[in-house]
């Protein structure tokens, strides 16, 4: 595969079985985005924002780009806007790990950190009045913008699609809600059968606190009639399946595969026996490895000790 | 019986308790008895009949806008936990 730049080497990522931890007459397998060029999914959604903006006449050259991600896709977007020549802004909450950090600054990005007690509503109020302010800079704002789902639309699902036709559920994470949205009616467009789960974290106090509910904060790319169950899934068992999946996979994955996992292997039991699943790893788990995540020791101490940075 | 799991910031309607055991059979059962005391509570959960937009209810780790709703029953068992919408973790 040869490609003209960075950017063009998007996609087309591996799916690969799960013999080891499939249930018994079921076959669950891993579309691996880490393979990504920056290590994960959002490299295709920071294609599209950046795309999609350029093509309707939202970011001039040069112009500068604020988004408030806490990780990947400010990476991604950070590589991206990089190539294209334009400079970027990332809002994240402080407690984001070191590793995301000197990434985003290699890559030419400025930071601005938003308190960690607000967690990552924090960095999406603090972007959206830094962008109210200056009308200079353009924000993609993935959370809200219809080329989030769209990436999943015209790539992710196709791909699953060309390479396992029979495919009969398929489970991702829910942050954005771009991934299960995009592929969830992709799939359901080829087959009203197809099932469609999410896998939703349930993060520390930390990322939760809030002042009131009135914070809380619905993505408006999610789509939840698309959805035909959301499950919550612990740091504990997060953790767990990722470490499994290392252990008994030979496959190194970040946190939030281990709960896409957990939620495929929990909705076998409601599917027909010999049914194909496809569980969406975000990312690899290079990025988590200052958490502690895959250090050595008890699963419930480790769970207990990191589950406020683990999801941030 | 159920269990609620309260969040943080819905503790202080539960003199500090993350875990509160209610009456009722159904998950908007166990919520009324939950709120009956306190109407602020009672707003905080409610918008009218339906529970409001900015909180998810799991029942057993399952959304229960994917079970029965309000109706979803509820065994001494289960526990119900109740979530505040977050913008994604790591996106």
């Amino acid at each position: 595969m040869r490609f003209a730049d960075v950017t063009e080497a998007i996609g087309n990522t591996p799916l690969v079985g799960l013999p080891h931890l499939s249930p018994e007459g079921y076959h669950i397998h891993l579309k691996l985005e880490g393979h990504n060029p920056t290590g994960s999914v959002k490299d295709r959604v920071a294609k599209y924002l950046i795309d999609q903006a350029e093509r309707f006449g939202q970011l001039a050259p040069g112009q500068r780009v604020l988004e408030p991600t806490s990780g990947n896709t400010g990476i991604a977007l950070a590589a991206i806007c990089r190539v294209k020549g334009y400079p970027l802004t990332c809002v994240m909450p402080e407690n984001t790990s070191e590793e995301r950090k000197q990434l985003l600054t290699m890559f030419g990005a400025e930071l601005v950190y938003s308190p960690a007690e607000q967690g990552s509503n924090g960095a999406v109020r603090m972007a959206q009045q830094l962008a109210s302010d200056d009308p200079n800079v353009y924000m993609p704002f993935q959370y809200g913008n219809a080329a989030n789902p769209l990436a999943h639309y015209e790539t992710t699902a196709p791909e699953i699609l060309a390479d396992l036709p029979e495919v009969t559920a398929f489970v991702a994470g829910l942050g954005t809600g771009g991934t299960v949205t995009g592929v969830g009616r992709r799939l359901k467009s080829v087959n009203p059968q197809i099932k469609i789960y999410a896998a939703e974290p349930e993060y520390g106090d930390l990322v939760y606190g809030l002042r009131n509910l009135d914070e809380g904060y619905v993505p408006e790319v999610l789509d939840v009639d698309v959805l035909d169950g959301r499950i919550k899934v612990d740091s504990r068992s997060a953790l767990e399946w990722t470490r499994r999946l290392a252990e008994e996979e030979g496959i190194f994955a970040g946190v939030s595969t281990g709960a896409s996992l957990a939620v495929a292997v929990r909705v076998c039991g409601r599917l027909p026996e010999g049914a194909d699943i496809v569980a969406l790893s975000p990312d690899g788990g290079w990025k988590y490895l200052s958490t502690g995540a895959y250090a050595p020791g008890d699963l419930d101490e480790l769970a207990d000790r990191i589950s406020a940075t683990l999801w941030a | 019986m159920a269990r609620v799991r309260i969040p943080t910031v819905l503790r202080k309607f539960t003199a500090g308790e993350a875990i509160v055991t209610v009456d009722g059979a159904t998950v908007g059962e166990a919520f009324r008895a939950l709120v009956a005391a306190d109407d602020e509570f009672a707003r905080q959960i409610f918008d009218g009949e339906e529970l409001r937009g900015y909180i998810n209810v799991y029942v057993d780790d399952e959304d229960i806008r994917y079970l029965d709703g309000l109706d979803t029953p509820v065994g001494a068992e289960d526990e119900i936990a109740i979530m505040p919408a977050v913008a994604g973790g790591a996106a």
